[in-house]
């Protein structure tokens, strides 16, 4: 899922300062379950807003609604109207859900409440770690379900770097090194020989390089729609 | 100063490089090290330069070496090569995609450069540009292939073919023997040569024990046949500095005997503050630190020297270039072969 954290309040203050009516928008998807952008959150962040702005001497008036997903536009029209009563809206969905309402919404003003940091899983309670990079390309079936270009540093594709020591990464003893955690897996299942073919170097076009990417399914178009 | 050797010379050279010609005819080799100045300065180059010359077969220019900007290795090289002396231009996955690593291997080989390592490159979190973006587009293996690829199939990356003058480089790649999966190494280092390496330099070597352990691997697999190996060795400066790389350089085994006889050559200052020590005191306990420093050196080329399979040794001895020449003549490689 995708994970994301909230801004710090001081930040969130001066993207709603000139409002005087402020509206928050939490997601009930992927931020609620990461415990960033959902209800709970949502109620949270306005009413420390209140406080807040009532501190500095200017009270605003923040309320707080909750859509289902924030990154599908249906779900967006059942808060149209309090949309547009508000000076400013604070989304506390994902960069998807940011952009989906400011679409939706082309005369509201739209600004994020959360940083959206990667796309990964809890490994416990109040932690998480990326997983994938949305390459495009996927290699996990060459390295045992392990990727190494959302977890190797340096996304290595052909065995770990100089940089490895004692299983984790040169950058940080946070981070297991990818490559130490494939060659382990491949090693304790003899499947090691997968590991002495050079990959070739990969393309990147059906990542962020190739540009901004769509995909269209004609299959599942509507006869409507189709160009 | 070189001669450009085009389409490889036909006389079985790939690159027609001082260092190739060395290893070819059987010589032990001496690599040495040039670290590029933090500024704009070619007299910093020109004067390493001088200390290396004669002492090495040729020297490798470090790319933002530690991810910290410095001259870059090409501009640097051209110096070295108009000072007489070959140049091993490194290049890091870390800075450059496939298109500007090829645009400044035609540059380089036009320059008069012929020998170039790939590396992946230190994460430029550790240099002082730790907000930047990195590349990464390719890996090393990666790298190794497409620059043999430029030389023997005369094609760019992309498949397409080269109209005119080829980059003929001596290929070269790194590895460091006892970084993690230690089992892997060698494995990974008979991938660099599969991809088309010619040459390995290691990380530094103060373990000789583990080194035979690893290169008995090396042997095992065959690779010492297919590839030069050099091994890396370097002086110490002071016990400090020994127990600082022993214990956050990854991949470096520094034995504590070794780190011990540091210690033991201090012996005469120690247990003195350093307000107790006056300058002199400072300056003879440093100069007595270092001669030890270069007589390990010394001594490590001669037992590694003995293994089979090591073709040579790269000496790294960074911002103390002026080591160099009592190490290669102390280990009796001195005169370097002409070739």
């Amino acid at each position: 899922m995708i994970i994301a954290e909230q801004k710090p309040l001081a930040e969130i203050k001066t993207l709603v300062t000139d409002a005087q009516k402020v509206l928050v928008v939490g997601c009930g998807t992927c931020v609620t379950v990461c415990f960033a952008g959902g209800a709970r959150e949502a109620a949270i962040t306005a009413s420390s807003l209140r406080m807040a702005s009532k501190l500095d001497g200017g009270p605003k008036e923040v309320t707080d609604v909750t859509v289902q997903r924030q990154c599908e536009w249906e779900y967006l029209d059942e808060i149209a109207q309090q949309v547009g009563e508000v000076d400013v809206v604070l989304s506390l969905g994902c960069g998807i859900g940011v952009q989906a309402m400011a679409e939706h919404f082309p005369n509201a003003w739209i600004v994020p409440g959360l940083n959206t940091s990667f796309l990964g899983l809890p490994t416990e309670q109040g932690v998480w770690a990326e997983r994938c990079a949305a390459c495009g390309d996927c290699i996990l079936g060459l390295t045992g379900g392990i990727c190494p270009i959302a977890r190797c540093s340096k996304s290595l594709l052909n065995g770990p770097c100089g940089g490895s020591e004692n299983g984790h990464c040169e950058i940080n003893d946070e981070v297991p090194c990818a490559w130490q955690l494939i060659y382990d897996r491949l090693s304790s299942m003899g499947k090691l020989d997968r590991l002495l073919e050079i990959q070739p170097p990969k393309n990147w076009r059906t990542s962020r390089d190739g540009g901004p990417r769509k995909i269209v399914r004609p299959d599942l178009r509507l006869a409507g729609e189709e160009e | 100063m070189m001669t450009p050797q085009p389409n490889g010379n036909g006389n079985g050279y790939l690159s027609g490089s001082n260092l190739e010609k060395v290893l070819k005819n059987g010589h032990f080799a001496v690599t040495g090290e040039l670290g590029p100045p933090q500024n704009a300065d070619g007299e910093v180059i020109r004067k390493k330069a001088k200390l290396l010359k004669g002492n090495v077969d040729a020297v490798n220019l470090t790319d933002n070496q530690t991810a910290i900007v410095r001259m870059s290795s090409i501009g640097a090289g051209t110096i070295v090569v108009q000072e007489g002396l070959e140049p091993i231009i490194q290049m890091t996955c870390r800075d450059r995609n496939r298109l500007a690593m090829q645009s400044d291997l035609l540059g380089a080989y036009a320059l008069g450069m012929r020998n170039l390592l790939c590396l992946s490159g230190d994460h430029q979190t550790f240099g002082n540009h730790p907000n930047a973006k990195n590349v990464f587009d390719m890996d090393s293996i990666q790298m190794v292939q497409m620059v043999a690829g430029m030389r023997d199939a005369k094609v760019f990356q992309c498949g397409e073919a080269f109209k005119g003058q080829e980059p003929r480089f001596f290929v070269g790649a790194a590895e460091s023997p006892f970084a993690n999966p230690i089992e892997f190494r060698p494995l990974r280092l008979g991938k660099k040569v599969k991809a088309g390496a010619n040459f390995i330099q290691t990380q530094l070597i103060y373990d000789v024990e583990a080194f035979k352990t690893f290169m008995a691997k090396v042997r095992e697999l065959g690779l010492h046949e297919k590839v030069y190996l050099l091994a890396g060795v370097g002086p110490l400066k002071s016990p400090t500095m020994a127990r600082y790389m022993k214990d956050n350089v990854p991949g470096l085994r520094i034995p504590d005997q070794l780190i011990g006889r540091m210690e033991a050559t201090g012996a005469p200052w120690a247990g003195k503050s350093k307000d107790e020590l006056t300058k002199e005191d400072k300056k003879a306990r440093s100069t007595a630190w270092q001669n030890e420093g270069i007589q390990i050196c010394i001594e490590l080329i001669q037992q590694i020297r003995e293994i089979e399979g090591v073709a040579g040794v790269h000496i790294m001895a960074i911002e103390w270039e002026d080591a160099v020449k009592p190490i290669v003549e102390g280990a009796g490689l001195l005169p370097r072969p002409i070739v």
